[in-house]
């Protein structure tokens, strides 16, 4: 039997609150929660991200952060506390439902459609947003043409935002490491998203490679106006691009604040470099 | 930017595509042509039918196999529900409809639904199951489906559609007459079909996966199989695609079912076994999984090759694997296929 999860009504504060000033904010978590096999991998997690907002997830390994975007996205159901996507209440919906309500993410370790090709990745993304029936697929009605070479074309356009167009017809499997990154993200973009989850976008990058990647998310966040989370190890990205960072730390929320407050903020330090012996 | 250039990009595939078609209907022209001068044996025309029919099957199982990427074990039962429903269908209408090739295409066409109907069904409780355990399931319900029709009685009189399980018990009417009868199936049937009926009904069934395949649908099916996790966090509603998958192939599985059966004169529920769902698996796989031609041509050689053996008959079944496991190399060897590649005129430019 699945524990219901308990509403907890205390709005927790934006770490940016000034940021999107009279706008409903995008994601706000109340007491999160889960217990996996008897431990609790989370634990009250409060989080209010503002419509535009970049925020960094940070944290040691093991602290808890990808359980939260599986939290977010409903891999696991939470054990206690609420989600908030767009004032309304995730409770009970599937992964699936998660998305089509504007949540989309990419993973720690590459997930693909491999066999596919790369602008095949994209229009399958788009799926929800075609109307077209199997009847009209099977048999070519005009509906079928004019929505695929709609989807098409939008497809492309995706792809021309981290200059992949010329890729359209490869098999994502045959990418290069930093292009099947880059893609997970136009795949993630093409669901029509408010909110954007990247876990570990830079893992295994180079330095110049990072580079282009923070651009990168820049010109998602400019070009959609969309609130984007993210996973990193890399602190010169994330203190770079974020605008509000939230540091895990065993499952608990550690500290939350700008850049500048998080540098100089000792629980982090300690969590990060140990705490030295005491005399 | 317009169709034909959407067509354009998709060049590799459309190219396979209409190859598919081409080769079918080149395959269909000579077989003509060699039945009519009389070069093809009489046994051999005998079994242009089940041939059709079981390629049929295959391209019906691939798209459950090789797109959607669930392991089927059961779909004899299928092929079995689409015979007994469509032989059924096909006495029912013998007075009715005295046009042969018509009451062919309705008998199919039923048999279809009722075939969609049991996938339909069926896929209810399978296809919550993932991998291993949905493969299992699948097999037991086509050995269920045999048990099924083993003990199925329906008869027809003038009161209309009797029908009793385990024995018979309809009771019929004087004048009244019994179609299925349980283990003995259903005999003095009316063969109607017919080698141009099983090309017709072979393009259709490529004609509806191979759109099938290149529409939201057929993407999302192979969402589905490369990455199932991902396919979810993109919106994809799981279940409806995989039920979308599973009956499509059920109803062609089922139109295959009621072409197999007219073309001999008795059909029984024993010969749609596993061991039949495990040949058509064969095609399948020896064909390549997603590949429709090779699935065809695998159904072809497969259904043949038996036969042709019939000579040698005490090394028949030990040539008959040695010949699997050839093929079974070939085409899994990755200098073997760019060996083959290279034969290939199309393939030529693709390369950059």
């Amino acid at each position: 039997m699945k524990e219901k999860t308990k509403y907890v009504p205390v709005p927790s504060r934006s770490i940016l609150p000034e940021r999107d000033a009279e706008r409903a904010p995008v994601l706000e978590c109340v007491k999160l929660g889960i217990t996996l096999g008897g431990i609790k991998a989370v634990e009250d997690f409060n989080l209010t991200i503002g419509r535009t907002e970049i925020v960094g997830l940070i944290g040691p390994n093991g602290a808890g952060k990808t359980t939260v975007f599986n939290l977010l996205t409903k891999v696991y159901q939470p054990t206690t506390g609420t989600i908030l996507l767009n004032g309304q209440d995730t409770h009970g919906m599937s992964t699936m439902q998660v998305n089509k309500a504007g949540i989309a993410r990419t993973f720690q370790n590459i997930r693909l459609f491999r066999n596919m090709s790369v602008i095949d990745n994209v229009k399958t993304a788009m799926n929800n947003e075609m109307r077209y029936n199997m009847v009209s697929s099977i048999l070519r009605l005009p509906n079928y043409r004019r929505e695929e070479v709609a989807a098409h074309r939008r497809a492309l356009k995706l792809l021309s935002i981290f200059d992949m167009q010329h890729m359209a017809d490869a098999p994502a499997g045959s990418l290069p490491y930093g292009a099947q990154r880059r893609l997970e993200i136009v795949r993630a973009l093409a669901t029509n998203p408010s909110l954007l989850l990247l876990d570990e976008p830079a893992a295994g990058m180079n330095p110049s490679e990072t580079a282009d990647l923070m651009d990168n998310i820049r010109k998602v966040h400019e070009m959609f106006q969309i609130a984007i989370v993210l996973i990193e190890h890399d602190m010169s990205l994330v203190m770079n691009i974020c605008e509000g960072i939230c540091v895990l730390n065993f499952g608990h929320v550690i500290a939350k604040g700008t850049p500048d407050e998080i540098q100089s903020n000792p629980a982090v330090i300690e969590a990060y470099l140990g705490r030295k012996k005491e005399a | 930017m317009t169709m034909r250039r959407l067509i354009n990009l998709k060049r590799v595939e459309a190219r396979r595509i209409y190859l598919t078609y081409a080769i079918v209907i080149a395959a269909y022209i000579i077989c003509q042509v060699m039945s009519s001068t009389k070069i093809l044996s009489s046994s051999m025309r005998g079994m242009l039918v089940p041939i059709c029919a079981y390629m049929v099957m295959a391209v019906s199982l691939n798209l459950v196999v090789g797109i959607l990427g669930e392991l089927s074990l059961g779909h004899a039962g299928f092929m079995s529900v689409g015979a007994f429903s469509g032989v059924a269908a096909a006495v029912l209408m013998q007075n009715v409809i005295p046009f042969a090739p018509v009451r062919l295409a309705i008998a199919m066409i039923i048999a279809a639904v009722f075939a969609a109907a049991a996938g339909f069904i069926i896929g209810i409780p399978v296809l919550r199951l993932k991998g291993d355990y949905l493969a299992i399931v699948t097999l037991a319900f086509g050995e269920i489906i045999k048990s099924i029709l083993n003990n199925f009685y329906l008869g027809v009189d003038s009161q209309g559609l009797q029908f009793s399980m385990l024995s018979d018990t309809t009771r019929l009417l004087p004048g009244g007459k019994l179609i299925i009868r349980g283990p003995m199936g259903i005999s003095g049937i009316q063969k109607i079909a017919t080698f141009p009926a099983g090309f017709i009904l072979l393009m259709i069934a490529l004609i509806i996966v191979f759109n099938l395949v290149n529409s939201r649908s057929g993407r999302a099916f192979m969402a589905i199989r490369d990455d199932r996790i991902a396919a979810e966090s993109i919106g994809l509603d799981i279940t409806k695609y995989k039920m979308m998958a599973f009956v499509m192939s059920a109803a062609l599985a089922g139109a295959a079912g009621a072409l197999f059966a007219m073309n001999y004169s008795t059909i029984v529920a024993n010969k749609f076994d596993f061991n039949t769902s495990i040949l058509i698996l064969v095609f399948v796989v020896l064909g390549g999984q997603g590949n429709m031609l090779g699935g065809i041509i695998a159904a072809a050689v497969l259904t043949i090759l038996p036969e042709k053996l019939r000579s040698f008959s005490e090394y028949r079944m030990l040539l008959y694997a040695v010949v699997l496991i050839v093929m079974m190399l070939a085409t899994n060897n990755a200098e073997i296929k760019e060996f083959l590649s290279r034969l290939n005129p199309f393939k030529h430019k693709e390369a950059d």
